[in-house]
């Protein structure tokens, strides 16, 4: 059993079938890629996951627990984080009370009254957000307005701050795109430390191959809602279903 | 100190000067002088509107100024306080405390269920369902609940609630006997004293009221301090900033925003059980739709989200609101006596309706121009002036000591 097993999970926007008929399971501490073209259902499916949607049929659970009908912040309280694909972070914001709220929210969880605390005062959480801002490499800017950072840095905040809640499940919508390619390989880099040192699962949605093949363990390839194959890099690569479906037209790998 | 930052004691320190020697800021020109009479603002009941009204936006710029929502009918708040203080002085005693009390209890309810149903949407919508609340509230004190001839006359519709002579007063006892009605007070000491401090040409006067009003709004003043500092603060900035990564981080914005509603809500009541004990007479009008526009302009106007914003935005209003309003065609004829008549004539035509009771059109150009220019409020304003000076002051190559920055 995986981490996330998704059973049967079907969506129907109107008339558009936007899932068929979903069966995945994500295993634990790996690294598993979702590609597949445009509209094939990629986005809708993390969104069955995280409670911004909920599936018309099957079941999603997450270690063992139904996430279906649950809120998004239910769902994160659980233990998966996710990152989107154009960078949600608190952009009125400083960089370090970006990355204190999701300490709080880890320790005192969704709802909690401290209006008279002073927020700085609370050591254990500023020195947690501090170590968090310094793996990211990002102490220098904590200062910063959250939206006056570059493009690949807000990536790279928006990552810290969902690391920094201790998720078991990362999910990561297309972390790569629009990226130049310093920042592409930047990113990978910063995945790849993070899933070698840590205890968790990372689900990846993805349209750059160097990115996928540089991470996953997993590919599952999505063609018009429904999973065509399921299976390591090395065979993917070869697989002529896949070539046919996805990459012969738009890659080159 | 107080468990404030550096800068937050400054700021505070500076307001609580400005609030106690208020008596002799707002009146620095010598008794009786025309000057006086139009620019002088240190009188009893002025001086209190500038402090109680500071209170209302200082809670309304929790909400606003924080989470971001825009509540089109905090008057509601104000009026339902102020409601519920001459109740209390009705019916238990004439010392304000207990009516205060109530007052903040009472809008605090109101706002958890008002609040409760308005916040489930947000931006325009959840305007429109707090200004639908507080015009329905405006109708039931106006009509439902104030008919005179029913036994649930609450409000007292159109006259107002205010005091009778009949009035149970179970506290105060048999008060009274020379048939006057009673005044508020604070064990003892009544809101209306004033000690009036002769000295030269100056009169200050030094009002009870004032100074009770005045300390409750530095103690709100810092609470909210408090909050705008505090993890709390910080949560509600970010639903400002972005609800959407607030859920995703796991954070239930919805008990944050309400929390945020109903202090709110509660710094109205107070300013309402205020404003009835400064003078014990509430009435509809206070609940009307234009004075939640009034709560909205104010706070824009100081500077949304900033701490010293709303005791500016109240304070600038009221004092021109007071000054644009005693000025009439007399005056005008009276400062432009210098120009040849015709001339003289024809500004005052135009003037005329600027001033006296059209100070609503010169307002609301002074609102439009700080909109336009200072989208940041007044106090986006006063940051300009300062750095601009401090520039000029660095510019100046012999000036002894530049500030180092
Ligand atoms: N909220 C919605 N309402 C209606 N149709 C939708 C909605 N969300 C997605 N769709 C449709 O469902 C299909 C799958 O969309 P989805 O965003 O899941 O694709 P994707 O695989 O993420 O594509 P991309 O690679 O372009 O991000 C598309 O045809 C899309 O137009
Ligand atoms: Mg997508």
């Amino acid at each position: 059993m995986g981490i996330l097993e998704v059973k049967n999970v079907g969506k129907r926007f109107g008339g558009l079938q936007a899932l068929g008929d979903v069966n995945l399971s994500i295993a634990e501490n790996s690294v598993h890629a979702i590609i597949g073209p445009n509209g094939a259902g990629k986005s809708t499916l993390l969104n069955c996951l995280v409670g911004k949607l909920i599936p018309d049929t099957g079941s999603v659970t997450f270690d063992g627990q139904s996430v279906l009908g649950r809120k998004p912040f239910e769902i994160n309280q659980m233990g998966i984080s996710r990152v989107f694909q154009t960078p949600e972070i608190f952009g009125d914001l400083s960089v370090l009370e970006n990355m204190l709220i999701p300490c709080f929210a880890k320790r005192d969880g969704a709802f909690h009254l401290s209006a008279f605390k002073a927020m700085l005062d609370d050591k254990e959480i500023v020195e947690r957000a501090l170590h968090m801002l310094e793996e990211m490499n990002m102490v220098d800017k904590q200062d910063m307005h959250a939206a006056a950072l570059s493009r690949g840095d807000k990536r790279r905040l928006e990552i810290g701050m969902c690391l920094s809640q201790e998720p078991r499940l990362l999910l990561l919508d297309e972390p790569t795109a629009g990226m130049a390619r310093a920042d592409t390989n930047n990113t990978i880099d910063l995945l790849k430390q993070i899933s070698d040192e840590r205890d968790i699962t990372i689900a990846i949605i993805e349209h750059d191959m160097h990115v996928v093949f540089s991470l996953a363990q997993r590919i599952t390839v999505l063609a018009q809602g429904t999973p065509l194959v399921e299976d390591t890099p090395d065979n993917i690569k070869g697989h002529p279903k896949v070539r046919e479906a996805y990459l012969g037209e738009t890659q080159t790998v | 100190m107080l468990k404030l930052n550096k800068r937050d004691t400054l700021l505070f320190v500076i307001v609580t000067a400005l609030v106690l020697l208020a008596p002799f800021i707002l009146n620095p020109f010598p008794q009786g002088s025309s000057m006086a009479q139009m620019f002088n603002a240190g009188y009893p009941d002025l001086m209190q509107r500038f402090v109680i009204f500071g209170i209302l936006v200082i809670g309304f710029n929790i909400l606003f100024g924080l989470t971001g929502y825009l509540s089109f009918g905090h008057a509601a708040f104000l009026g339902i306080g102020s409601y519920a203080a001459v109740w209390m002085f009705k019916l238990l005693s004439m010392n304000i405390i207990p009516a205060i009390i109530l007052s903040m209890i009472v809008a605090g309810i109101f706002s958890l269920l008002i609040g409760y149903v308005s916040l489930r949407r947000s931006g325009i919508y959840f305007s429109i369902l707090t200004l639908a609340f507080a015009q329905m509230s405006y109708n039931l004190a106006y009509s439902v609940l104030g008919n005179p001839a029913s036994n649930y006359n609450l409000t007292n519709g159109e006259t107002g609630l205010q005091l009778a002579l009949n009035d149970p007063r179970i506290l105060d006892g048999a008060a009274a006997a020379n048939g006057a009605l009673p005044v508020t007070n604070l064990f003892g000491l009544a809101m209306r004293d004033s000690f009036d401090w002769n000295i030269g040409g100056w009169l200050f006067t030094f009002n009870a009221g004032y100074y009770v009003a005045g300390i409750l709004m530095l103690l709100s003043f810092y609470i909210s301090i408090r909050i705008f500092r505090s993890p709390f603060g910080m949560m509600l900035r970010a639903v400002k900033s972005n609800q959407q990564r607030m859920n995703y981080t796991g954070l239930n914005t919805k008990p944050y925003t309400l929390a945020a509603f109903v202090i709110s809500g509660m710094y109205a009541g107070l300013a309402g059980g205020l404003l009835s004990s400064m003078d014990p007479l509430a009435g509809a009008e206070r609940m009307h739709w234009t004075a939640s526009g009034e709560i909205v302009i104010m706070a824009i106007l100081g500077g949304v989200g900033t701490l010293i914003g709303p005791i500016v935005g109240a304070g600038f209003n009221e004092y021109f609101k007071n000054i644009l309003s005693k000025i009439n065609d007399g005056v005008l004829h009276q400062w432009l006596s210098f120009l040849p008549d015709g001339l003289e004539n024809f500004i005052v035509g135009i003037l005329h309706y600027f001033v006296g009771k059209g100070w609503h059109l010169t307002l609301g150009l002074l609102f439009m121009m700080v909109i336009v220019f200072l989208p940041g409020g007044l106090v986006e304003g006063g940051q300009k002036l300062a750095k601009l000076f401090k520039r000029k002051k660095a510019d100046t190559p012999d000036s002894k000591n530049t500030p180092a920055e």
